[in-house]
């Protein structure tokens, strides 16, 4: 079998440059067309009703004026009487009429009446939830904790957690559905997963997964909740089958879309943890706690980072898993780490100022126990310390950064994460014309991430040719099938199937030109849009000259990669960030001046819209971390900022400066390209968390750090107790 | 009815609006007694003055996009922009909070930046609506939707049409924008993605190649 490598430092000639995204002219033009922009002949538009009660039993449904309406084409009862609702928004009627108004006004004219339980919609304050709501607890011993604690020079103990957030993406969850004949469904859904839902839907739908046609060009936001085909997916298509076939386009109301399209889990803990007085971290005992709605949510594995390698040597994490009637959890961009890292960093942040050390001295001092990422950790370090000016700027915990006044008070704090991110399986058909253009097909999807940009830099690169030479077909499960979107696994397992394909298809090029050019196949190189001889680069032929000696027959290749293949990729990355903040004391509100990171993810294939995922992680955090929260309310169960404007999300001018620093080179390309999607998003929260604390030498708990809750620590602080304890 | 701009639009808008707030409680109040017959719009007195009544039933109107005349038949009650999504298939302007917050629907009426998911279809008629379609000139990208493109300004993509609508709307009247004009220019839209380096950097290079008259 051939082996495969990326080309060397010296040959990238794309690889790891900066290069804007390839389909960034159709998205500011207006031409990119999403799956919520389907226009399809005589479509008909779907709306759902859904419960308004978060625990309840529907009791009946009187559907029969809503279909008598006219321009109503069929009305569809998803969950009829007798059935158990357990949150808030969940489905309860199809309709689809001939326009939207029509379909608002016949889910108006039909009548359910439930029978209302009592719900949980709340589970910060945990002796509140009913024991009927909790989960057996979960134990993990490592070592002897207790007496670790017992013989420790420093304890600390602290509360730190994190509030249910959504996906909010900006086009929301939905699809157009028809069925072109009786047996055949087209679809065009907004997805993570293009080579995957479209079985699903054909299971579900009782046809062969052949019969099912997916596209989808562009998809606006997934961040982890598109994976599934999900009841509206296939509602869609049951009603469009009701209504003679023709195309239904349901797309989510944004109420629906924040109440039931995904959340991410919240997870709250109090913690204590112990060192000695040199800084060399003992042990660790957390009771930690969470939902992700009525399924609860996967362990957490605290504490973060410490339990990978050699970790921690002593430690008890406790863990209990509450069930709520909230719409269920999906991942969220590296799904429990943002969460595990506030907890984890915010109480090592705390135990550093106890033992008055430096925070990022503490971690170096504890670098070990952060295997197997230590050199890197270490490295990062190093560099976020540079950029941040830290050694000028940071200052003891409530001492004040400089810059600080009397009322706004400036703080510096630092987190680390780690995460996967090797490459999924993934097959793709590399093609080269006799005209000498080249393609690919791969039933893959790009995300905004750039998944078309960096495949065009590998083939084109591996080819010789410029990048206006390769076109990209993606987004149709009529494509060689690639894994879905998640995980950070996209670019890992997508760069190395093309890579190969890409590779194999030259082979056979060559073997077609090297009698022309006198040599051997294996003698010969792409270069320049030329294919040449290595020894001798003036014995060369023009690219599209050797394409057409094809004649009439294309070289057609399927590149492959199997999931778990370390070959041209690899998992396991690490990452540091500081934020810098002012915290004005009076009105509680926490500023973001700047914010650094420092970021590895093995061999960089386009650093433009690498960068863009580092930026964009980091201002999904800041805004996790200061403005975002799915409040729900207890008495009616439902959640009570389904919308924009009570939802919030940070704007341009909220977010202050930032910086972010790749690291590249030796001891990093040669892993091969792994996924930065996700890493970045863990450590916002706990260095944002850590940087207020130092402001105002008080830890503020849970994030969002809402400005009532900074100026009820600061009124804490001044009545005299402490969240640190020594 | 919403606007980027500082001054609200509305006080502007309602002197030549067929429906201002005004004349539609005057109207709504007799629209009880007229009977309710399909067709367009029809004047009944109120107060001594002619106002304007339409529906309940669709009505034909005729709006100006991009300098183009075009018809669509709607309810009254259809906002501008699922007249522009769903009657025209000019989906550019996105629907995403259909309440005038995020910004993802701005297209600009008479030159200024608006939310067309907060204004009806009826009230944008004699209005010249200019979309996110006719920025870009016989194949050349406008030079903020170059900015955008050189500097990232983007990820899916999904609110990138609305940014692009009110940086274009802020250069036009700030050339150079200062820091509180970009907040008001710029504080409509939201983007979920975090794209907010690439636009802030995308507005620097536009608004500097539109004052050499790059545009």
């Amino acid at each position: 079998m051939a082996e495969y490598k990326w080309p060397a430092a010296e040959k990238r000639r794309l690889i790891g440059k900066r290069i804007s995204r390839i389909d960034g002219p159709l998205k500011v033009s207006g031409k990119a067309k999403y799956s919520f922009d389907m226009n399809r002949p005589g479509m008909l538009f779907g709306r759902i009703l859904r419960s308004p009660y978060a625990n309840a039993k529907v009791v009946s449904i009187d559907i029969s004026q809503a279909e008598k309406m006219p321009g109503v084409k069929a009305v569809k009862i998803i969950q009829g009487a007798g059935s158990t609702i357990l949150w808030a928004g969940d489905e309860i009627v199809a309709v689809a009429a001939v326009d939207e108004p029509t379909a608002l006004d016949a889910m108006r004219a039909i009548k359910v009446e439930y029978e209302r339980l009592p719900h949980v919609v709340n589970d910060e304050k945990l002796a509140t939830v009913p024991d009927s709501a909790k989960k057996p607890a979960q134990e993990k011993i490592q070592g002897e904790p207790d007496k670790a604690l017992a013989e420790a020079d420093v304890t600390v103990e602290g509360y730190y957690g994190n509030a249910v957030i959504t996906h909010c993406c900006l086009e929301s969850h939905g699809q157009t559905v028809e069925w072109t004949d009786e047996n055949n469904v087209l679809i065009h859904p907004s997805t993570q997963g293009v080579s995957v839902i479209g079985n699903d839907l054909a299971k579900a739908l009782e046809i062969p997964a052949g019969n099912v046609d997916l596209k989808m060009d562009f998809i606006g936001g997934g961040f982890g909740s598109k994976f599934s085909i999900d009841r509206w997916g296939i509602e869609c298509a049951k009603i469009s089958k009701l209504a003679g076939g023709k195309p239904v386009k349901i797309h989510l109301e944004r109420d629906a879309e924040l109440q039931v399209a995904g959340s991410r889990p919240s997870m709250y803990a109090k913690v204590k943890v112990g060192a000695k007085k040199d800084g060399t971290l003992t042990a660790w005992e957390s009771e930690c706690w969470g939902t992700g709605g009525p399924g609860g949510l996967g362990t957490p594995q605290l504490p973060y980072m410490l339990n990978l390698g050699s970790g921690i040597p002593n430690y008890k994490a406790k863990f209990i898993n509450v069930a709520t009637n909230t719409g269920p959890q999906r991942a969220w961009r590296a799904p429990s780490h943002p969460q595990m890292a506030v907890i984890t960093l915010g109480a090592l942040d705390d135990l550093a100022a106890a033992l008055k050390m430096d925070p990022i001295q503490f971690l170096l001092k504890n670098a070990d126990m952060f295997a197997p990422r230590t050199a890197i950790y270490k490295e990062e370090l190093a560099k976020a310390m540079e950029m941040s000016d830290w050694k000028n700027t940071w200052r003891p915990r409530g001492e004040g950064a400089p810059g600080s006044t009397k009322y706004s008070k400036r703080g510096l704090g630092v987190s680390m994460h780690t995460w996967g991110g090797g490459g999924h399986a993934s097959n793709g058909d590399v093609i080269i014309n006799p005209d000498g253009s080249v393609e690919l097909k791969m039933g893959t999807q790009d995300l905004g991430v750039g998944t078309i940009t960096i495949l065009t830099i590998v083939i084109a690169e591996t080819m010789g040719l410029p990048m206006d030479a390769v076109k990209i077909h993606l987004g149709s499960n009529r494509y060689p099938s690639s894994g879905a979107s998640g995980g950070s696994t996209t670019v890992g397992g997508v760069s190395a199937a093309a890579r190969r394909g890409s590779v194999d298809a030259l082979t056979q090029l060559f073997a077609k030109i090297a009698p022309m050019l006198d040599a051997k196949p294996e003698e010969l190189e792409a270069v320049d849009g030329k294919v040449r001889v290595i020894t001798n680069p003036s014995k060369a032929v023009a690219w599209k000259e050797a394409c057409a000696k094809l004649g009439s027959q294309p070289i057609t290749v399927r590149g492959v990669n199997k999931a778990g293949d370390r070959e041209l990729t690899n998992s396991g990355v690490g990452g540091v960030q500081i934020a810098d903040v002012s915290v004005d004391i009076e009105t509680g509100i926490v500023k973001m001046n700047n914010f650094y990171a420092v970021q590895d993810c093995g061999l960089v294939l386009d650093l433009t819209t690498t960068e863009s995922q580092v930026f964009g992680a980091m201002i999904m955090g800041v805004t996790y971390s200061l403005y975002e929260e799915k409040i729900m309310d207890n008495a009616t169960g439902k959640m009570l900022n389904p919308n924009m404007e009570f939802y919030k999300l940070a704007g341009a001018l909220d977010i202050g400066n930032f910086k972010v620093h790749m690291m590249t080179g030796k001891g990093y390309d040669e892993r091969g390209p792994i996924g930065v999607g996700e890493p970045p998003t863990n450590s916002p929260g706990a260095a944002i968390s850590n940087a207020v604390a130092n402001a105002i030498g008080v830890r503020v708990s849970p994030i969002p750090l809402t400005p009532d809750k900074v100026l009820a620590a600061l009124a804490n602080r001044k009545g005299g107790s402490s969240n640190a304890k020594i | 009815m919403s606007s980027h701009d500082e001054k609200p639009l509305k006080s502007e808008s309602e002197k030549d609006s067929a429906v201002s707030r005004r004349s539609f409680l005057k109207g709504s109040g007799i629209a009880l007694s007229v009977p309710l017959i399909a067709g367009n719009s029809r004047l009944v007195k109120a107060a001594g003055q002619d106002v304007k009544v339409h529906g309940p039933n669709k009505v034909s109107i005729t709006l100006d996009i991009n300098g183009k005349k075009q018809a669509a038949t709607i309810e009254p009650r259809v906002t501008l922009l699922d007249t522009l999504r769903n009657e025209l298939d000019t989906t550019g302007a996105k629907r995403v909070c259909d309440r005038g917050t995020c910004g993802a629907c701005t297209v600009m009426m008479d030159g200024k930046a608006v939310y067309s998911c907060s204004i009806l279809a009826i009230e944008a008629q004699g209005k010249k609506i200019t979309t996110v379609e006719s920025l870009a000139q016989n194949g050349k990208l406008h030079p903020v939707q170059q900015a955008f493109v050189d500097n990232d300004g983007q990820q899916c993509g999904f609110c990138t049409p609305g940014f692009v609508m009110a940086c274009t709307a802020l250069l036009n009247k700030h050339p150079n924008p200062s820091p509180e004009e970009l907040r008001s220019g710029l504080g409509g839209n939201l983007c979920r993605c975090g794209t907010y380096v690439g636009i802030r950097a995308a507005v620097a290079q536009a608004s500097a190649q539109m004052k050499k008259g790059g545009k």
